[in-house]
């Protein structure tokens, strides 16, 4: 196999991938299947017969587990081995939070530990700080949290009011200040703090809770994952040593972003790990209930339902590891290692921030997609507390809230990619440029068709990223500095964008397996892709089309909107008949059929 | 102490298990493959016998390639190496044909005491570990729940209707396991990662040690495979008060299911 190309982040949207540059999860090693086994393992021995007790919000259970896990090695995929750790690949971290994912609170406990509370202090951590805290925080013994959100900070982060101020003595800062729906709030043995130095530079803080000043609120009412802690945690007159400023004075937006970044990554692997239970759960379940005289999984409809939650959760996946192949192929240009500049680490961590924001955003509106499925696949069943189904409605719901609202991360998406564009890191105002040039922008011609298997599928992604290329330009033009104002046009860019990434990542995915597997093993694959580009092409059109209209004018417009047109003029497929091919298969294996 | 484990890879019990077109076979596509449970048993004895008193353990597994994983699983889990003796036909193969195999092989490995599970859930015949050790001419024990070693000498404790008994026996000697013997532990990331570099060596049957030529045909064979009849949902009993479900309890296992 050729070496992937090592793309820069965003690339996606200007180049044509070869199918070599992106990863697909059937690529696993035998280790990663290992890894996979090992999770899935320690899921169903110690989380599956605890699911309710978790539900009660017992520190203690939730520690032992967390224990446990630390000794099977599931809290330091990230953790270099110096620091007791396993210093392993992103996709090895991905799988854990996959399988991890499915596990409700549990779930949602250990990211916040292993995720947001550790990750600063192995990126950006001295190796005084590395040393003292990693090897706890590996083993489960500690447990830690992230507290940035405030009162008067929530979306806007760096608004934080809590401030550091250094002792005369030179020692230690005075933390004082109140942080908000801490993840692990009552729980943690160790906060990682964002508080303003003199009142205005942002800085983080490893503050332990056996510091004095430290004292947690009492927990919150929750709509979902309510074996989870989350508190206010609030810092009186905090002495925290000066060897425990995390990174630099005034440096903390770099921590808390770049952390996000990540967490955001990880967040898209757990939900999707969520996605796939549901549909177990719901296959499981249309094959027994039986209305009619039949099981309702012989219904179209509960077919249809069990083909889209499976599609979506198709490209959901495909992107997770994708992304995290091209985290590893960057972090491996550097010389990776205990040893790593934070500066460095800051670099790579912020190379994939629009990945990351597209995993976070498309994974959890894929499972929110996938529990009201669940739900409605499983009638009254799905609404009352006897059956799990509604808590599991109910826990999905945060994850288009934390670690960046949805809106911030539609934001972050076309706004990182115009920055890019406009520091010349990314060659998106060129390929604008090309489109006026009539020659390269063509309608569909079979004759032009790659000849490989999908290339319909193919050509039609190509041209997506045209009709995107097309609004965005169009929008620039019109906005020009204010484009920022724009909420709604940039929400549909940011939709575009993401459509077509997960396409993407499918797309290539079920040619390579095809290539590695034979066609026929892949007939669910193909299947999946046939249908996913055939209902995103007529949405990509729709929002360029707004987008268009948002921007332009006169002729402008209507020779804009015509090229749309003929851009996107294709053959449509039988979905029918796929997504009950798909729908099938799910219904034999009862599972994620995948 | 020289400790051998027998291990075999089985579908996992919650594979969706389908008959194929031959009547005798199962469909394997769809399946999931794992370590059988009593060998995990058999695995983790080992290794607790060997961080006790020294040595090392050697996984011995007769299956198709694809049973390297299920080797690989166990030398994640702490064990030392592997073996497996593969040959294209071994699905088929008799509960005899592979004592003989591992009897064979096991005459040029050495060792103090040799570990199985009492039996595989797929085939569920319970005769490899007794065969073998019956070829190997050493004493062996089944269904241990319990060991302890002394000297050269192996006590096991197993569970017989109505209470317990204890044996005991020299080594070399094998044993086979019985659930409840101990609680194996994880394959471990970490361990995953070390197992990586442990050796496996893959032999066919002749190369092996194996001294039949040919090996002759099995003596048992499948003739048919039969899916256990469909079971019916619980019916949960409603009622107002304990004696209420109790009275319709009585009622259904009278007039419906006709048992009182
Ligand atoms: C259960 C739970 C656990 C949490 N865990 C943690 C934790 O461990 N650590 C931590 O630091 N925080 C945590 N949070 C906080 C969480 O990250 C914030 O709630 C989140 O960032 C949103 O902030 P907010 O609640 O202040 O909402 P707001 O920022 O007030 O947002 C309200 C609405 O306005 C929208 N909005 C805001 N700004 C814009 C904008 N510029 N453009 C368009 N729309 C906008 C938002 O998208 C949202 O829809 C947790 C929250 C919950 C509920």
């Amino acid at each position: 196999m050729a070496e992937r190309k090592l793309f820069t982040g965003g690339e996606f949207l200007v180049t044509e991938p070869r199918s070599d540059d992106v990863f697909a999860p059937e690529e696993m090693t035998r280790e990663h299947k290992m890894i996979y086994a090992a999770a899935n393992d320690f899921v169903k021995r110690e989380i599956d017969p605890n699911i309710a007790q978790i539900e009660e919000k017992s520190e203690a259970l939730t520690r032992s587990l967390l224990k446990i896990a630390g000794e099977i090695g599931l809290n330091g995929t990230d953790i270099p081995e110096e620091y007791g750790g396993e210093g392993m690949d992103k996709i090895s971290t991905g799988l854990v939070s996959d399988v991890i994912g499915g596990t409700a609170s549990f779930a949602v406990s250990h990211s916040a530990h292993t995720g947001i509370g550790t990750l600063p202090i192995v990126y950006f951590g001295t190796h005084e700080q590395k040393k003292k805290y990693l090897p706890k925080l590996a083993a489960g013994e500690w447990v830690a949290a992230y507290c940035l959100t405030e009162p008067n900070a929530g979306s806007d982060a760096l608004n934080a009011q809590t401030t550091a101020q250094l002792s005369d003595d030179g020692k230690y800062y005075l933390l004082n200040g109140e942080k908000i729906y801490i993840t692990n709030g009552a729980w943690a043995d160790i906060f990682i703090v964002y508080a303003k130095v003199d009142g205005e530079k942002f800085t983080g803080f490893i503050v332990e809770r056996a510091f004095p000043g430290v004292s947690s609120g009492v927990e919150e009412k929750k709509m979902g994952i309510n074996g989870s802690s989350t508190t206010s945690v609030v810092f009186k007159d905090c002495r925290v040593p000066v060897e425990n400023v995390l990174f630099e004075i005034g440096k903390g937006h770099k921590i808390a972003f770049n952390i996000l970044n990540i967490g955001r990554y990880k967040l898209g692997a757990g939900v999707t790990g969520g996605s796939k239970m549901t549909i177990a759960e719901a296959s499981k379940y249309a094959n027994a209930r039986e209305q009619f005289g039949k099981t309702i999984g012989s219904f179209g409809m509960i077919k249809n339902k069990l083909a889209d939650m499976s599609i979506r959760t198709f490209m959901a996946e495909s992107i997770i590891y994708r992304v995290a192949a091209m985290m590893d192929d960057r972090f491996r240009t550097s010389a990776i290692g205990a040893k790593t500049p934070a500066t460095e680490n800051a670099k790579m961590l912020e190379a994939y921030a629009v990945e990351c924001s597209i995993a976070k955003v498309y994974c959890s509106e894929c499972l929110d997609l996938c529990v009201d499925e669940l739900v409605q696949v499983f009638g009254g069943n799905g609404y009352v507390a006897e059956y799990p189904i509604e808590r599991m409605y109910r826990d999905a719901r945060i994850n288009r809230i934390f670690d960046g609202t949805n809106e911030i991360n539609r934001l972050l998406i076309p706004g990182t990619i115009l920055k890019r564009a406009l520091q010349g890191r990314l060659s998106l105002f060129d390929e604008i440029q090309k489109l006026n040039n009539e020659n390269n922008v063509y309608s569909f011609d079979p004759t032009k068709l790659d000849a490989a298997l999908l290339g319909i599928q193919k050509y039609m992604l190509t041209t997506c990223k045209k009709i995107l290329l097309i609004s965005v330009g169009a929008a620039v033009n019109k906005f020009l500095d204010s484009l920022a104002e724009e909420q709604e046009v940039l929400a549909m860019m940011a939709d575009i964008i993401m459509e077509i990434f997960a396409a993407e990542s499918g797309l290539v995915r079920a040619q390579k397996h095809a290539a590695a597997k034979g066609e026929k093993k892949a007939v669910y694959h193909i299947a999946a892709v046939k249908i996913y580009m055939n209902d995103m092409v007529p949405k990509v059109v729709h929002w360029a089309k707004q987008i268009l209209v948002a921007s332009a004018e006169g002729d402008h417009l209507s020779d804009r909107l015509a090229v749309v047109n003929k851009l996107s003029a294709y053959p449509p497929v039988d979905t029918i008949k796929l997504r009950r091919l798909i729908a099938e298969k799910v219904l034999k294996t009862k599972r994620y059929p995948f | 102490m020289e400790i051998i484990v027998l291990l075999k890879q089985v579908p996992a019990t919650e594979s969706l298990i389908r008959i194929d077109d031959d009547g005798a076979s199962i469909k394997t596509d769809d399946i999931k493959w794992v370590v059988n449970p009593y060998d995990e048993f058999a695995v983790e004895e080992a290794l607790r016998i060997k961080e006790a008193h020294g040595g090392s353990v050697t996984i011995v597994s007769v299956g198709p390639e694809k049973a390297s994983e299920a080797i690989r699983t166990a030398l994640a889990m702490g064990a030392d190496k592997g073996v497996l003796i593969t040959d294209p036909g071994v699905s088929d193969f008799d509960s005899l044909i592979v004592s003989r195999i591992l009897a064979g092989a096991l005459k040029e490995i050495p060792f103090d005491l040799i570990i199985a599970g009492h039996r595989s859930v797929d085939k569920d015949n319970s005769q490899v570990g007794p065969a073998t050790a019956e070829l190997l001419n050493i004493p062996h024990i089944s269904m241990v729940i319990k060991q302890d070693i002394t000297d050269s000498k192996i006590r096991c404790h197993k569970t017989v209707e109505g209470g317990t008994v204890v044996l005991e026996m020299s080594l070399p000697a094998l044993i086979t396991t019985q659930r409840g013997l101990n609680e194996p532990r994880y394959a471990s990331l970490p361990g995953i990662m070390k197992a990586k570099k442990k050796p496996i060596d893959v032999k066919t049957i002749m190369d092996s040690g194996f001294d039949g030529d040919p090996i002759g045909e099995s003596m048992v064979k499948t003739i048919v495979m039969k899916p256990p009849r469909e079971r019916k949902d619980g019916i949960m009993i409603k009622g107002d008060s304990n004696l209420a479900k109790a009275a319709e309890l009585v009622r259904i296992l009278h007039e419906e299911a006709k048992v009182l």
